[in-house]
């Protein structure tokens, strides 16, 4: 990630999304965690977003109609 | 016509075999890949359209799948190649609408606005219910919403969903960053009104 803010909470901002993705390097999750601790503001921020997704998770985790499960088996059937 | 000599015959029963055991990994996939194609999809009958069409084409094609490799990724880049052509054919929803779109913490901070002191983050969501977080994906036009489902519900990484929409990385990382955006805007509407 090649960040370009210089104020602390903005730079911490630029990371969030990519730091819960897990696709920051070392060093850049070294540097959002140094700022999360002791900035009760961004901490505040990511814990709200850590929640938001944990529950945008749940909310879609829609279960496949049975029915339509048994139709995708059928397909397997009728190629032979 | 000769007789199948014995090397014909194991080659057949190899390829029956592997080609059992190639059908039964994606059925056993299908509740997760249904759970991209629900939100990728605007109704459930075209979600249930997209599985079927999905798996027949799968269960068709399914020697050129490359064994040991992410068969979950390879079934939804079907899934999405399909999803895209058949949205150009309907001409669907235009996507050149300007988007009002907010800051990474706008819904935050209308929350906290709402509730006028510092948010308990796990009880604010409870604000928010499964309807309306399914109705606000809705809303996310379908190019953002795409990366989107495919990163924060499939659980794919960046590169994964590189490659299941065949997009660049870099073209992941911004249609995502502004999809969570619009969907934080939709929600905040909902919720504050």
């Amino acid at each position: 990630m090649s960040g370009i803010a210089f104020d602390p909470c903005e730079r911490c901002e630029e990371m969030m999304q990519p730091y819960l993705d897990r696709e920051l390097t070392v060093v850049e999750m070294q540097e959002a965690e140094n700022h999360l601790d002791g900035c009760l503001y961004c901490r505040r921020r990511y814990r709200f977003e850590v929640s938001l997704r944990r529950y945008i998770r749940t909310a879609a985790n829609t279960q496949m109609p049975p029915e339509l499960k048994a139709k995708l088996s059928q397909l397997r059937i009728e190629l032979r | 016509m000769s007789e199948p000599t014995s090397a014909d015959t194991r080659r057949l029963a190899q390829e029956a075999l592997d080609r059992v055991r190639f059908e039964e990994e994606a059925l056993e996939l299908s509740d997760q890949v249904y759970r991209v194609a629900r939100h990728l999809a605007a109704s459930r009958e075209d979600a249930e359209e997209l599985m079927q069409e999905t798996y027949l084409r799968a269960f068709r094609s399914w020697q050129s799948y490359t064994p040991g490799t992410n068969l979950r990724a390879w079934l939804l880049r079907i899934l999405t190649n399909f999803n895209i052509d058949r949205g150009r054919r309907r001409q669907r929803a235009p996507q050149t609408t300007s988007l009002d779109e907010k800051g990474d913490y706008y819904l935050y901070d209308k929350l906290e606005e709402a509730e006028g002191k510092p948010l308990d983050e796990e009880r604010v969501i409870e604000r928010l219910s499964q309807d309306s977080i399914v109705e606000a994906l809705s809303h996310v036009p379908h190019d953002f919403r795409d990366v989107l489902v495919l990163v924060d519900i499939g659980d794919f990484s960046y590169a994964d969903a590189a490659q299941i929409l065949d997009i660049p990385v870099g073209t992941v990382m911004s249609r995502l960053h502004r999809g969570r955006r619009i969907l934080k805007g939709e929600l905040a509407e909902e919720v504050t009104g």
